[in-house]
């Protein structure tokens, strides 16, 4: 196919998994614990983006899926002992049929009305689980330690739950990269910049836009339930906290909306920020304030984000950087 | 010129209101295939409201639209796309963030033929080629002038291989030698077996280019047939007397 | 479960619905006036809670400091548009969400830093009033009469003044109302302030009923979300309609399910209003 031949995309790939090896490498927790949780973000971002940026529906409430698979999953691991990787493939499927079936009706409401639903169905799921008793409601649900056994202890199972996530990740941007460089993607694009010229040529909008949504619910399913697996404990309020998918959408903003490589370097960017505000004392508590004063620069000053940018100003580079 | 009298598009007692408002009158029309079939009218006439009901932008409120014999009159703008009727806007709206060649083979994909990407890259560079852009292919669509954008919806349109191709006011905002241009392009497409049918203000272009003319003014017909007949139709010089800029320009003779 | 019980909870919930009105009006207006949806709704809502809560630390009565509450509102109001909305406005949906919503997380950070994350309260008493064996609070009543005083206020400015009108003008129609010799950009500016206003205000009428803190924000903002979807985007009596159904609904569901499942029934209506009525019950603006 069209893409595969592509040498940028081997080379993201390439570059990711490396980025991925090296706590593995260097056999550092610390850095490893890191790079899961980068990696986590990189994988909402990218799913975000996918909805987003392709199609230019901003999906503000998108963490919902994180939960519903997260929840999904960890019901699945710790009623029944299935695997987790099938727990969180189950969890993936489970919540991209929620999308679909939501967003046939959903997807026909236009601009900021399709972005009040996203977070109005995200409050529901939320409120919902949270009253849901056979799910844990309001406490949540935790794995005994035992759980872990299955997976030769909670440190390899930690282990393990990282190079999941670095799979799903590769997953996620190769099949980003697929999507923007197929006809597929281009009938999207052509949606975002005028979904009625888009009609006019050709594009089914309605099956367009319901088909790149439940793809995207795909992804932070999965990342939800690895996560949650590895977590030990899955509440409503972290399952589906919209805060989160605010983030996320600040970091393909940051990195460059429609773009492949523009969630991941948001999402890296972003991350490295946040961390070192935290950790620096004087500006710990600032940290909220800076992040949104970098927000408001980057959406007056710089819409198009930091990929974006490049690409505008180095047009020769604009065929090779996706 | 071969046109033979197969009707390839027929627009039978179309009216379209909009709340109070009746912007088209029982239009009855039939284009033949191969034809270039005129539309004019003064301002406000409904001749973009026409093509927005042949195009399925909106329903009509009464009437059929027949496309190949077929009745096309509820289908979806992209139902009429993939039966081979493409479309240029009046105000063009390109596809701002892609470059020029991303929205052509953009046309190619989703028209007619439904092409996969790289036989739409093909069509879509020769189709460049043919409307003059081939030195901007990977400038964005945006920063084209007005002129070139015009040659990129018609790029675009072309690219889907239609069958019958809609032009809406393709002209407007050009100077004389870019309407030149435009105007051979024009005759090239109809030479290539494509049915047009043209929305036009400009009066020596589109008398000079029709087969056929057909004028509305306030959503009804008031003549159609030859340039010749039309423009000796005096109920066609009436309506465009009521338009004190093609009044002046009578008495200039530039008409 | 009786009929006073439910008498009782109806006219709380009847009251409560009054402020959660005004509350919700604000975010309308703003987006009937610029469609814009001002995301940092929630905040100047908990700005209002502390500045009260300031002013009666300070000894100023709470209700009087309504008024200065008033003013920091429309003053935040017209800032934070010249800041983050002005250059903006005209471009899509997601650039002016996440430009308010940068609003909002710079607002909530230097609250937090300011205030940190603790519940406050007001020390507020006042007497109540009995009317058979329906109790009414006595800062309920107040809050009530101020909503409606500021919502008849509102309306009397909307609708009677001058400016009132140049603002329906620019909600209208900006380009003709810019014809019309309308400064449409200080009317946008103007038109924010009262949106923030209205939702200081409401934070201030909400900390003499209940206990806050920095982060109460984000639950009422969805509340108003709901409640503007409900009333009509744009529609300020639709807002206040939908504001008063809301607080009934609230207050009497809870007589027959647990409190924790009415969040559940509003969002489910909130999601269903928007896929088959989405221009609310009173019509869109």
């Amino acid at each position: 196919m069209h893409t595969l031949k592509s040498p940028f995309f081997w080379i993201v790939l390439i570059v990711l998994s490396a980025l991925a090896a090296l706590p593995v490498l260097t056999n550092s927790t610390a850095m490893r614990e890191d790079m899961f949780l980068i990696l986590m973000l990189m994988i909402l971002a990218s799913s975000i983006n996918i909805i987003m940026g392709y199609t230019g529906y901003v999906s503000f409430g998108h963490i919902v899926f994180f939960g519903l698979g997260g929840y999904v999953a960890f019901f699945l691991t710790r009623e029944f002992q299935v695997h987790f990787v099938l727990a969180a493939l189950v969890g993936g499927i489970c919540a991209s049929t929620i999308a679909f079936l939501i967003g046939l009706p959903v997807l026909r409401l236009r601009g900021a009305y399709f972005a009040l639903a996203t977070i109005g169905i995200n409050e529901a799921f939320r409120a919902f689980f949270t009253n849901f008793e056979p799910w844990g409601g309001s406490v949540g649900m935790f794995f005994n330690i035992a759980v872990y056994d299955a997976y030769g202890g909670a440190k390899n199972a930690g282990q393990l739950a990282y190079y999941a996530m670095v799979g799903l990740a590769l997953v996620t941007v190769a099949t980003s990269f697929l999507i923007k460089k197929s006809r597929f993607g281009l009938g999207l694009m052509a949606i975002r910049e005028d979904q009625d010229a888009a009609m006019v040529l050709g594009v089914h909008p309605a099956r367009y836009k319901v088909i790149t949504y439940t793809i995207s619910a795909f992804f932070p399913a999965m990342a939800g339930a690895i996560f949650f697996f590895k977590n030990g404990l899955i509440e409503p309020g972290p399952a589906f906290e919209l805060h989160r998918s605010i983030e996320a959408l600040v970091m393909v903003m940051l990195g460059g909306y429609g773009t492949v490589t523009g969630p991941i370097v948001g999402a890296i960017v972003y991350e490295r920020l946040r961390g070192f505000l935290i950790t620096d004392p004087t500006l710990s508590n600032a940290h909220l304030v800076i992040a949104g004063v970098m927000l408001l620069l980057i959406v007056l000053f710089m819409t198009a984000g930091v990929v974006g940018w490049v690409r505008q100003r180095v047009p020769a580079l604009r065929r090779y950087l996706e | 010129m071969n046109t033979n009298d197969a009707v390839i598009l027929r627009v039978e007692n179309v009216s379209k209101r909009f709340g109070g408002l009746l912007a088209l009158d029982r239009v009855t029309l039939s284009v033949k295939q191969g034809e270039i079939f005129g539309i004019i009218g003064p301002n406000g006439a409904g001749k973009t409201t026409l093509f927005n009901v042949i195009n399925g932008v909106y329903p009509p409120t009464e009437g059929r639209i027949f496309f190949r014999g077929e009745d096309v009159t509820n289908l979806p703008p992209y139902e009429l796309a993939r039966r081979g009727l493409a479309r240029t806007f009046q105000v063009v709206r390109p596809l701002g963030e892609l470059t020029v060649r991303e929205n052509v083979i953009a046309g190619a994909c989703f028209g007619r033929e439904h092409l996969p990407l790289e036989k739409a890259e093909r069509i879509a560079d020769e189709m460049i080629e043919f409307v003059g852009l081939g030195a901007r292919k990977e400038m964005l669509a945006s920063k084209l002038n007005v002129a070139q954008k015009k040659r990129l919806e018609l790029a675009r349109a072309l690219a889907a291989r239609p069958i019958v191709l809609l032009l809406d006011e393709v002209l407007a905002g050009l100077n004389p030698h870019e309407i030149s241009d435009m105007l051979t392009v024009i005759r090239q497409i109809r030479e290539q077996g494509i049915t047009i049918l043209m929305i036009e203000h400009l009066m020596h272009a589109i008398m000079n280019l029709s087969d056929r003319v057909f004028v509305l003014d306030y959503g009804a017909q008031i003549a159609e047939g030859t340039p010749q007949e039309v423009s000796n139709n005096p109920r066609v010089i009436e309506a465009y007397l009521g338009d004190p800029d093609v009044a002046r320009r009578f008495l200039e003779g530039t008409v | 479960m009786n009929l006073e019980g439910l008498l009782a909870s109806s006219i709380d919930g009847l009251m409560l619905g009054f402020v959660f009105g005004l509350m919700a009006m604000g975010l309308t207006l703003i987006f009937g006036v610029m469609k814009v949806i001002n995301l940092g709704h929630g905040p100047f809502i908990v700005m209002g809670m502390f500045a009260i809560l300031v002013m009666s630390q300070l000894g100023i009565n709470p209700y009087l400091g309504l008024v200065v509450v008033i003013v920091m509102g429309l003053v935040t109001g017209a800032i934070v548009y010249f800041v983050a909305v002005h250059r903006v406005i005209n471009a899509p949906e997601l650039t002016t969400l996440l430009a308010t919503f940068s609003v909002n997380m710079m607002l909530i950070g230097a609250l937090t830093i300011i205030f940190s994350t603790s519940p406050r309260g007001l020390d507020l008493e006042l007497p109540s009033f009995r009317a058979g064996a329906v109790t009414v609070l006595g800062t309920r009543l107040v809050a009530v009469l101020v909503a409606i005083a500021v919502t008849v206020i509102l309306y009397w400015f909307l609708y009677r003044t001058r400016i009132g009108k140049s603002i329906r003008a620019v909600a209208n129609n900006r380009d003709a109302a810019e014809l019309m010799g309308i400064n449409s950009t200080w009317v946008l500016a103007l038109s924010f302030g009262i949106g923030t206003m209205l939702a200081m205000v409401s934070g201030g009428l909400l900390a003499t009923l209940f206990s806050f803190t920095v982060l109460s924000g984000a639950g009422l903002e969805t509340k108003s979300f709901v409640i503007v979807v409900l009333g009509g985007l744009g529609n300020p009596t639709g807002a206040l309609l939908g504001g008063i159904i809301i607080g009934l609904l609230e207050s009497v569901t809870t007589i027959f399910v647990p409190v924790s499942w009415v969040p559940v029934f509003e969002f489910v209506i909130f999601v269903l209003i928007l896929l088959f009525r989405p221009t609310g019950l009173l019509g869109a603006r």
